[in-house]
């Protein structure tokens, strides 16, 4: 049986303790929420903290606040399954109810936190094996060693980001509240993140992301399809979220495309959404709207399926994503 | 680090003083001797162990006892009540759905949460609903059934 | 009056209610007193020799009891005699990342993981063979110094008839080759064992294996302790599917640790450490020659297959053979040649999985004459059904055919699919596909040489009616326990709840010899038929005397004997008992069951004879998308030919769960490596079908009792697995025209090949060739004089 090394378990009442008791552990604490993340990885030696804080108990962080005209916030705390079953969240942004409940599988959800979900780590076929694998292959950069094995000669981690809710978040401008010793900032959630396998976030350990704070639907369609081998348990390969605005006469006036799932954060396809501005999203418009996202991608041979292959899914996978938050028929929803 | 940690498991008050980094379906089944719970991966990939957590099923494997202190913990071995089999339990039974039985613990915890949830689900409800549990013997065809001849049609 | 009571009822099997309930005693569930926990070290490397291992940090840790090494096991053994190239822990050598090369007896898990990390190691890295083109273009030290030569396990070459006749009076001839990739049985039981040494010099294992009696032999070699001192007993199996038919290091260790240390040792293997133990599908690369008319009747074949059998021999000698065995025993082919070749390789063993060696070939065959109907203009239908083999008829590689329900199977499955209606008729990117398969019912000759029987049955009545039955065979969820007790309860006629089981357990239960080569029914079954028939006739002959009637005139039905003309004159089973008891003393009979002598005059002939073959016809439907390559099956049929089911819902179970196994092969399951070592040893990253990727699969089970079956049945548990990844793979083809000549069927296949479409090039992809061997020459064989014959033209 695989187990997990020994810890302190702290599990504070309120948000002031646990960020007294993060500033007062330092880098030997770290944040579980649901745990459906960190336990994996530590049970496989990637993390072994002396002191765990647990957000558990902590009742400001389950909240889900306002309403479609005015903005949603979410508590960190409030599970995948709640996110994705909510009737607020699945009416106003059907993508994000979406994206939470095709995360892994329903007791994962149920466990699982959305504030977890947009912290989740990077992932790499070479990173998420266990001690002894990882021995034996050398270990990488990300945990124990200096080298990149996907990208030898690589001075940084390529681990890939793994949220399937992140995208989504981005693409319909979504600020994240974090709060640490210094007090409490909020940030749009691509500023939560960095293209880097390692330090991914950029999120002060001593930081908590107590809630997501959702803008007013205001007329945004949104879409997200995933890719992975299996309806279940897998995490993305690739996800693309969309987020679009149509004038009355179906002229776009507002649009964002979040890949996530091809790097080590969210990528922006800034040079497709300037395509569809001003456009009516007619096929040909999609299509190359849809090239133009992919272009940027560069995933490496590191998750399941071949790199390659993900690449290519990028523009088929946008389109579809586009053509269904355009309300165009012919494609099916993922 | 051990503590002493109070649960409520099948209805049942028991205090087992045990290391807090133990997980939930480590003390169920080696501290108390609870071995319905089966486990398939420890890491949250196959659905063996899952157990209904007032009422919702979860991964035993990656939940800690300390933070179900006062909430409902379900197991198989808590199913049937007074030697009364649950009709999911019954139904699996008739209907072969149960062949080499390893995964069955998790997946009638699975559907029962279903069950309770949606009494009335389709057959593609049920297999949303057992996504999460992996099953190598049935091709998950008598699971189907015996979850269908229990729903309320 | 219906023919039986019992048999043929879709009936709960009897420990389905421990099952339901969570009380079934899985090995890991097992505790005794005092009980230690066992962990293994795994080398770290592909290919290296151990050049020293120092144990002093680890055996000094709090809590750890005891640590052995190779250096403590270095008895060879292996399961096929000619292989002995295993020890219980790698002593020379670590063969592949993964192999166990220590184990440490603690007084918790915790506590041996911790004592792993402080073994220290030294290494000398070897040249590491990962495919067959490396193991064959061996540049330095080979992976054992045993085998046919080099990193060549085994080297086979068989010829019947004359394939070269053949060939020449085909009007088409076409050859392709093939690959399968390996996967593993992912049985959701971790592999686990407990043993215990006691004071007296006894050793008691219980271990999760589908084979007692083979893991009592090799264990009682392996550690060197006479076969009467030891005791295996196989607990409730969470999954095997071939998995658990070897004996493996770690049982070896538990229960050398366990004599060490004078206290039970436990060891349950981790996730990963299942991944290394393996002993799954062997990857095979295939070449293929069929030689047809314009009919479609096969003239000629010549099979090649390249196996790559992984770090040891285990079953591989048999799974070569199976390679090139069944390609026979479906349609007529008068002349045939097999060569085939097995390599080692630093990867975990290959060994027995569902179908053991035969659902490679099988695809092959079956998606070329696909490939061959299309060239003919015949349907696939058609240049299968009218090419059967006949029923009571031998093939040319002496295989002896009893039963074949193949005719019904197909027109069944053509029918409720509606395949001639659909194949090539569909929308693009949907479309069907058909194959047929047959396998074993159990294999003819056991795994080590002997004239014993195979299996035995003992039954025991008692004075209070209750009829306790003894058996070795290991029950691995197929419900080979509730066969046994339905055939007792239906000869003897009495209810099941007078059955007392006794299974699996060395000291107590006669040898049978496991649950593998889908055996058990049609052995087990007949061995138990016999010894209920010898005590039947006793209570006859005791209810004889007391209804002062002719043994003639009685029956025995529903838990009592009475006379058929007039059941009101009859005697309750348990009265009939005791009047026998009092008649002949205790009442205790004996079953046993021997297959007849099938194998052909020559070397060779070993592997492909059963008793009786099982019969499958599959049709798969599926919608590809042509722009993502993914694939949806949309409906499974099968009918299955199992002469007869004993149990209908355990029949359409395993018919199902094959199904579904065959599709996970066909579509994602791989066990492939990276950098020499695994690539994925995780649930998570070893990909098997969920609920959602499985679909509905209908059912048809088609019943042609088998004279030499129990109540004429075959087999069920492996044969439908067969024929779902050709049927697949033919699927694929009618719905957007590629052929994919490779398991498994990815995405990233399908769209490479609709690319070379596109591009005008062949629409394929698979293999582009085979190794440049040279095969010895080949054993020549007459074909056998029932076989199909050449026809000159």
């Amino acid at each position: 049986m695989l187990r997990l090394p020994p810890f302190e378990f702290l599990a504070p009442r309120s948000l002031a303790e646990a960020v007294a008791l993060l500033a007062e552990r330092g880098s030997a604490a770290m944040i579980v929420a649901g745990g459906t993340d960190l336990y994996p990885n530590m049970k496989r030696r990637q993390f072994e903290p002396a002191a765990l804080v647990s957000l558990r108990s902590i009742p400001e962080l389950r909240h889900v606040e306002g309403t479609a005209q005015t903005g949603l916030t979410i508590g960190s705390g409030v599970t995948l399954t709640q996110v994705s079953q909510q009737p607020l969240i699945a009416n106003a942004y059907p993508a994000l109810a979406h994206a939470a409940g095709a995360v892994s599988t329903a007791q994962l959800r149920n466990m699982g936190t959305i504030g977890g979900n947009l912290c989740v780590d990077t992932r790499c076929n070479y990173y998420n094996q266990t001690y002894h694998w990882r021995k034996s292959i050398g270990f990488c950069m990300k945990k124990g060693g200096d080298v990149c094995l996907v990208a030898s000669g690589s001075e940084r981690c390529w681990a890939v980001f793994s949220s399937d809710t992140a995208p989504v978040m981005v693409a319909l401008g979504a600020s994240v509240c974090l709060e640490g010793p210094q007090g409490k900032r909020v940030i749009p959630v691509e500023a939560l993140y960095r293209d880097d396998g390692i330090a991914y976030l950029t999120k002060q350990p001593d930081e908590i992301l107590t809630e997501i704070r959702l803008p007013p639907v205001d007329g945004l369609r949104t879409a997200y399809w995933k890719l992975r081998r299996r309806g279940a348990f897998d995490f993305p390969i690739l996800g693309v979220a969309v987020a679009l605005k149509l004038a009355e006469d179906g002229t776009c006036t507002a649009a964002r495309i979040v890949l996530g799932a091809v790097e080590s954060s969210p990528v922006e396809a800034q040079a497709a959404e300037a395509l569809l501005i001003g456009q009516k999203l007619t096929r040909e418009v999609i299509e190359a709207a849809a090239q133009a996202a992919a272009r940027p991608a560069r995933p490496l041979d590191n998750t399941d399926m071949s790199l390659s292959y993900r690449k290519r899914m990028a523009p088929v996978y946008t389109a579809r994503a586009l053509a269904q938050a355009a309300g165009l028929n012919g494609d099916q929803a993922a | 680090m051990k503590q002493l940690i109070t649960l409520n498991v099948n209805n049942e008050t028991i205090e087992v003083y045990t290391a807090i980094h133990k997980t939930l379906l480590e003390v169920l089944r080696e501290d108390l001797q609870l071995t319905g719970t089966k486990h398939g991966c420890e890491l949250g990939e196959c659905g063996a162990c899952t157990v209904l957590v007032d009422g919702e099923p979860v991964l035993s494997c990656l939940a800690l006892p300390i933070e179900l202190e006062g909430q409902a913990i379900l197991t198989v071995e808590g199913l049937a009540v007074d030697g009364e089999l649950h009709p999911l339990q019954q139904a699996f039974a008739d209907n072969g759905a149960a062949q080499c039985g390893y995964c069955t613990p998790g997946i009638l915890l699975t559907a029962k949460a279903l069950l309770d949830h949606h009494p009335h689900p389709s057959r593609d409800e049920i297999r949303q609903a057992l996504a999460g549990n992996l099953c190598r013997c049935t091709g998950y065809a008598k699971i189907l059934d015996a979850i269908e001849a229990v729903r309320v049609p | 009056m219906e023919e039986f009571d019992i048999i043929g009822q879709p009936l709960p099997k009897v420990d389905a209610v421990n099952k339901v309930t969570g009380a079934t005693p899985f090995a890991d569930d097992l505790s005794l007193p005092r009980m230690l926990y066992a962990k293994l070290l795994g080398c770290h490397h592909p290919h290296a020799r151990l050049k020293a291992i120092d144990t002093t940090q680890a055996t000094a840790l709090p809590g750890v009891v005891a640590v052995i090494t190779g250096a403590d096991l270095p008895v060879k053994y292996g399961i096929i005699p000619s292989s002995q190239d295993e020890t219980g822990l790698a002593g020379d050598k670590g063969r592949f990342v993964g192999d166990p090369i220590a184990a440490v007896a603690a007084v918790d898990e915790e506590t041996a993981e911790r004592a792993l990390e402080l073994i220290q190691v030294e290494y000398e890295a070897l040249p590491a063979y990962l495919s067959i083109e490396e193991a064959l273009d061996q540049k330095g030290e080979p992976i054992h110094d045993s085998g046919d030569q080099g990193n060549i396990h085994k080297l086979v070459s068989l010829e019947y008839g004359d394939p070269q006749a053949g060939f020449s009076q085909a009007d088409y001839v076409r050859d392709d080759t093939f690959f399968y990739q390996g996967n593993t049985h992912l049985p959701i039981e971790q592999h686990a064992a407990l043993a215990h040494y006691t004071a007296d010099s006894r050793l008691t294992l219980w271990s999760s294996t589908q084979t007692p009696h083979y893991v009592h032999r090799l264990l009682s070699k392996a550690l060197g302790i006479p076969m009467s001192r030891v005791r295996i007993i196989a607990t409730p199996v969470g999954g095997g599917f071939g998995g658990k038919c070897d004996l493996f290091g770690h049982e070896i260790a538990a229960a050398k640790l366990a004599m060490i240390t004078g206290r039970p040792v436990k060891i349950t293997l981790t996730r990963e450490e299942v991944f290394y133990t393996h002993r799954g599908r062997h990857p095979v690369l295939m070449w293929v020659k069929t030689g047809v008319r314009q009919d479609g009747s096969i003239t000629a074949m010549h099979f090649k297959t390249f196996l790559d059998g992984g770090a040891h021999g285990s079953y591989g000698i048999a799974s070569t053979y199976y390679t090139g065995a069944l390609q026979t025993v479906t349609y007529k082919i008068p002349a045939y040649k097999f060569d085939g070749l097995r390599v080692f390789t630093n990867k975990p063993p290959c060994g027995p999985k569902r179908g053991h060696g035969t659902p490679q070939p099988r695809f092959a065959l079956e998606v070329q004459l696909d490939k061959i109907a299309e060239a003919l203009g015949l349907s696939p239908v058609d240049i299968r059904r009218r090419h059967l083999v006949e029923e009571n008829s031998h093939t040319v590689n002496h295989l002896r055919i009893t039963t074949c329900a193949l005719d019904e199977c197909l027109d069944k499955v053509v029918k409720a699919s509606g395949f001639r209606e659909k194949h090539r008729q569909l929308a693009y990117g949907r479309g069907i596909g058909l194959a047929c398969g047959s396998y074993l019912s159990g294999a003819g000759l056991p795994i080590y040489w002997n004239d014993l029987p195979h299996t035995s049955v003992q039954i025991k009545l008692d004075r209070g009616g209750g009829v306790a039955v003894y058996c070795g065979q290991a029950d691995i969820g197929q419900g080979s326990t509730s066969v046994l007790a339905y055939t007792v309860a239906e000869v003897l006629g009495v209810g099941l709840d007078h059955i007392q089981l006794t299974v699996a357990d060395t000291d107590l239960t006669p040898i049978d010899l496991g649950s593998y080569s889908s055996r058990v029914t049609f052995m087990m079954g007949n061995a138990a038929i016999q010894a209920a028939e010898k005590l039947k006739a006793l209570l006859l002959e005791a209810a004889a005397d007391m209804l002062e009637l002719p043994v003639g005139a009685l029956a025995a039905r529903g838990g009592r004997i009475f006379c058929v003309d007039d059941e009101r004159r009859s005697v309750p089973f348990e009265q009939a008992v005791q009047r026998a008891e009092a008649q002949h003393g205790a009442l205790v009979a004996m079953g046993s069951y021997t297959p007849p002598k099938l194998a052909g005059p020559f070397k060779g002939s070993g592997v492909g004879p059963s008793p009786a073959y099982s019969y499958s016809a599959c049709a798969v439907e599926v919608n590809v998308d042509p722009q993502t390559g993914e694939i949806k099956v949309e409906k499974i049929w099968i009918a299955h030919d199992c002469g007869r089911a004993i149990n209908p819902l355990l029949v359409e179970g395993q018919i199902e769960g094959g199904v579904y196994m065959g599709l996970g092969e066909a579509l994602m399951e791989e066990q492939s490596f990276r950098r020499q070592q695994h690539k994925s040893p995780s649930m998570l990253d070893y990909k098997s079908p969920t609920t959602l990727e499985t679909p509905e699969i209908e059912t048809l089970i088609i019943e042609r009792p088998d004279p030499g079956g129990p109540f004429g049945a075959k087999e069920a548990g492996q044969g439908p697995l067969l024929p779902v990844p050709p049927a697949l793979a033919n699927a694929v083809y009618d719905a957007v025209g590629v052929r994919i000549d490779e398991i498994p069927i990815t995405p990233e296949k399908v769209l490479k090949a609709l690319d070379l479409k596109r591009q005008g090039k062949a629409a394929r992809v698979g293999p582009k060739g085979i190794p440049n061997v040279t095969f010895p020459k080949p054993v020549w064989v007459e074909p056998h004089s029932g076989a199909p014959k050449l026809e000159a033209e």
